[in-house]
């Protein structure tokens, strides 16, 4: 039999100035089990609390029932003064009195009546409460990130920084991703690479940081503080081991006809290659699909001219398993295809480009060897015409619901360099709206207009149409004239929507982390959690949670990179003892709930019960406590009621509900 | 057996485009699918009414939809005009209840008519029934050499989502139909523009200025001729364009590939 006390807050007059509290404490003292009931201002408080660890004293009291605001709120704090008291946290119950009761009602009558039957309920669970010890798990201490653009580099230098082992994984041959592609960086205008570089080389010298290139995540295993990840080496045909990177493979290669990823598709790169000359590492990889020894057998230049004998044509991919106690994804994003807008001819004018084409134009290693040309013929543009939120916040399925964030600015930074660098060239931005909230932003557009003569034009393009002549007429509408515009353009630049990179969706669900309906990446907590993922150890950095800039996306990486730490530093974790296990005797092997388990926890052995004198083998669901987050859902799937879930067995939840009704 | 479709021509077929009624309903028992006119057909009305309430020039579309139904045919059109207005008011009879039920109340059928038919327009068949592989196969004189701009205007492809004819800023149909045919199609970007013909009488300066856009970049991408599915375009750009562009029905350049005598 429990000895229960029950406690009423008055939250000040949150929840005393609609719920009579005396009279719902003097109403529990008449309910089973209850030899104690009190009222007081403010329960959470440290007088509070010490008037509940008196009373445990002077009552002996073995459970408590706290009538109060959500468990969300004060749970943890109620369990803890409960084991100061000393009685088992898991002793204590929440009657949630006021968002579900006085918050919500009006009626002081109706609303005692409710917080009476809720502090029912919560004393009927505790009848049957059983106290649970939390268990330990070890922590390895090593951390995985996944993506090697400016995001993960910062996630990786900064664990790396605190002491502990980082791997990065990046598909690509080279960490540096989308920055790396980038000429300038909005406010200040620095040059990209001149402030990348040195963090891509920071981590290659690291002696903390692991880089794997050219490598993706095949598969994930564990749990927080105990992950297993099978790591996909795809074959690079060079041995890292022994190139110099003097890059002569890639001068001699003969098949030079593919287009390069890292320029965009606007120029070519050899068979064998690095994405861009400040590569890490600088170690060139084979495109199988592109090299003519690898399709024919035939050829062989690059082994011929390699010096170093680093070539090796029968390289297999490979798969290395490491263990970690934290996943960071930094997967970022990329430009959205543009096939559903043919309304601005991108696919039917090489004049009509995307911003990050207009990048790779701008830069001194690009295709154009940084000069502002036409990519149909080469001749310089005199007009040119930027259109914003192409596929960004778009009110149909055509194109994307959210803001892409970083458009307004990089569009008022290529508008403000063609001006500065080409005055006599005309540029026009339509706009929606201009965004720009951030340190320095809107002083930066303010003076693409105002000093640069930028012609921004609010309103929308309706079409582009591609003249014989080779000219772009840009038909637009202009909202505050109130009248259509027709311009005549050489060069359309169109600020394309981002989204999460592809790869993402079969991230998550390795991961079993949550993405939205746009593929982001979803946080534990949109305010108060925004680096975690809801499942424990897996942590979020850069886009692939949300569009962000550069600067945000180093604050978020940092953020992230300091929860990893604080979770590496602890030698083990407190597991929460509420997880599901399953009755031998009941359970028929069904598996219905491993397939409802979002968690991957449940697997199936087969064991031998003793069956009321029968012994025999049966397949039994067998719940690893480790990955369980009990979140019941196994519980209510299982057809024969053989899955309980301690700390809200059925029992229990039958007991509130009859408490309820009664 | 031989295709059957319940067939809609419209008004303007049986006068002033009467060719594109010929041709086509050679072309098609030469592709081995039939015509069958639907019996006491009325006039589509020419323009699909976008006020809700209204009901009353909806009904020649429905019945027309409900022969068609009778029949357990598809219905097919040739007129860019009727396309759009039976397909909408199809869309209507389907998912907009209160158009539907008022209709239906009017009309006193036998059972409900609730947008059951199928409505394709010709070149839907030529595409997904017939298929354009087994066109080029059946084209005896190939127009080789020949450089054809699809006018689509804007009948055809707008609303996308009822119409479902093609990507209405890209579309490819005819594109790929002058190819069956041995031609080379020119793409150029006011293919699927409005020639301006609903103002032709109204606006003439207007429809000069429109029709006039549209020929001059399809003889800037180089197109020797123009064809089109819709007979108040031909007419339009004939007459106000100021080109001499020549503009065909695209059934006529389908009889001449396949090699029909297209005079009656």
């Amino acid at each position: 039999m429990q000895r229960i006390g029950v406690f009423v807050c008055h939250c000040g007059s949150n929840i005393a100035a609609t719920v009579d509290v005396k009279r719902v404490a003097l109403a529990m003292l008449s309910e089973n089990g209850v030899v104690f009931a009190d009222d007081y201002q403010y329960m959470c408080s440290e007088s509070g609390q010490l008037k509940i660890a008196q009373a445990v004293k002077e009552h002996n009291l073995t459970g408590l029932v706290i009538c109060s605001c959500s468990p969300r709120m004060h749970e943890a704090t109620f369990r803890k003064a409960a084991e100061k008291a000393g009685i088992n946290p898991y002793m204590v119950e929440i009657a949630n009195i006021r968002e579900q009761c006085s918050w919500i009602h009006k009626d002081i009558e109706q609303a005692t009546q409710k917080a009476i039957i809720l502090a029912r309920a919560a004393v009927a669970k505790v009848n049957l409460n059983s106290p649970l010890i939390a268990g330990k798990s070890p922590v390895k201490k090593r951390a995985l990130v996944i993506g090697g653009g400016i995001a993960g580099i910062q996630t990786a230098l900064d664990i790396a920084d605190a002491g502990f082992e980082v791997d990065i994984v990046e598909k690509t041959p080279s960490i540096g991703g989308k920055m790396s592609q980038l000429d300038k960086t909005f406010p200040t205008l620095d040059c990209s690479a001149c402030i990348l570089t040195p963090k891509m080389v920071d981590c290659a010298a690291h002696e903390k940081i692991t880089i794997f290139t050219y490598s993706e995540v095949e598969n994930v295993s564990g749990f927080v503080g105990n992950f297993t990840v099978d790591i996909k080496k795809k074959a690079r045909y060079v041995d890292s081991a022994k190139c110099t990177g003097c890059g002569l493979c890639q001068e001699k290669c003969p098949s030079k006809k593919a287009l390069s990823e890292f320029n965009c598709g606007l120029s070519n790169r050899s068979a064998i290659y690095t994405p861009f000359a400040q590569a890490v590492p600088n170690v060139p990889v084979i495109d199988p699909l592109q090299c003519i020894k690898l399709k024919t057998g035939k050829c062989g230049l690059c082994e011929k001219v390699c010096a170093a004998n680093a070539i090796d044509y029968t390289q297999k991919d490979e798969i290395i398993t490491r263990e970690y106690g934290a996943i960071v994804v930094a997967t970022g994003f990329d430009v959205i295809n543009l096939d559903n807008y043919d309304e601005y001819a991108y696919s039917q004018s090489k004049d009509v480009i995307t911003s990050l084409e207009l990048e790779r134009i701008m830069n001194a290693a690009g295709p154009t060897k940084g000069h502002l040309e036409r990519m149909s013929d080469g001749k310089a543009p005199k007009n040119i015409v930027f259109v914003q939120c192409v596929g960004s916040r778009c009110a149909d399925n055509k194109g994307k619901s959210y803001c892409s964030k970083i458009c307004c600015m990089y569009t008022a930074k290529h508008a403000m360099l063609i001006r500065d660098k080409y005055p006599d060239v005309n540029v026009s931005v339509f706009y929606i709206d201009v965004r720009t909230p951030g340190k320095n932003f809107d002083e930066f557009y303010r003076r693409a207009v105002e000093e640069y003569g930028v012609n921004y034009i609010k309103g929308q393009v309706g079409k582009v149409t591609p003249e014989p002549d080779g000219s772009l007429t840009v038909h637009g509408v202009d909202l505050i004239d109130g009248r259509q515009v027709k311009i005549s353009a050489d060069m359309v630049v169109l600020a394309a929507a981002i989204e999460p990179n592809a790869s993402v969706r079969q991230l998550a669900t390795q991961l079993t982390a949550s993405i939205d309906t746009n593929n982001f990446l979803t946080e534990a907590h949109p305010k108060l959690r925004p680096v975690e993922s809801p499942t424990a150890g897996v942590f979020l950095s850069g886009v692939c949670q949300g569009p962000k800039d550069i600067p945000e996306t180093v604050s978020q990486a940092g953020a992230a990179a300091a929860k990893v730490i604080g979770l590496l530093a602890k030698n083990e974790l407190t597991t929460n003892p509420c997880t599901a296990h399953s009755d031998e005797l009941l359970c028929n092997g069904c598996s219905a709930c491993a397939n409802v388990c979002p968690y991957g926890a449940i697997s199936y052995q087969d064991k031998e019960v003793n069956d009321h004198g029968i012994r025999e083998t049966r397949r039994i669901a067998m719940v690893n406590t480790a990955l369980c987050q009990g979140c019941g859902a196994c519980t209510v799937t299982c057809p024969s009621g053989a899955m309980d879930l301690n700390g809200f067995s059925n029992k229990q939840i039958i007991a509130e509900v009859d408490a309820i009704c009664r | 057996m031989a295709l059957k479709y319940s067939y809609y021509p419209g008004c303007t077929l049986k006068n002033k485009a009467k060719s594109l009624d010929i041709t086509a309903r050679k072309c098609a028992s030469a592709l081995g699918f039939e015509l069958e006119e639907i019996e006491n057909w009325q006039c589509c009305g020419g323009v699909y009414p976008l006020g809700s309430d209204e009901i009353a020039t909806k009904l020649s579309s429905v019945r027309a939809l409900d022969y068609a139904k009778s029949k357990s045919q598809k219905l097919v059109t040739l007129c860019s005009a009727c396309h759009h207005v039976i397909k909408r008011v199809n869309d209507d009879m389907k998912n907009v209840p209160d158009t539907r039920m008022r209709a239906n109340n009017y009309l006193k059928l036998d059972t409900p008519y609730c947008g059951e038919t199928q409505v394709l327009h010709y070149l839907e068949v030529l595409r997904d029934e017939i298929g354009f592989d087994n066109i080029a196969k059946a084209v005896k004189n190939p127009l080789k050499g020949v450089k054809i701009g699809a006018y689509y205007g804007c009948m055809l492809l707008r609303p996308s989502k009822i119409m479902e004819f093609d990507n209405p800023e890209n579309p490819q149909i005819m594109e790929d139909f002058i190819k069956a045919l041995g031609a080379q199609s020119v793409i150029f970007p006011y293919r699927n523009e409005c020639c301006g013909g609903h103002v032709a009488l109204k606006s003439p300066e207007s429809a000069q200025k429109l029709s006039g856009k549209v020929t001059r970049s399809a003889e800037g991408f180089g197109a020797d001729m123009l064809i089109t599915a819709c007979p108040l375009c031909l007419y339009n750009l004939n007459k106000n364009s100021q080109s001499d562009i020549p503009v065909y029905y695209f059934t006529e350049l389908l009889a001449k590939a396949l090699g029909i005598d297209s005079e009656e």
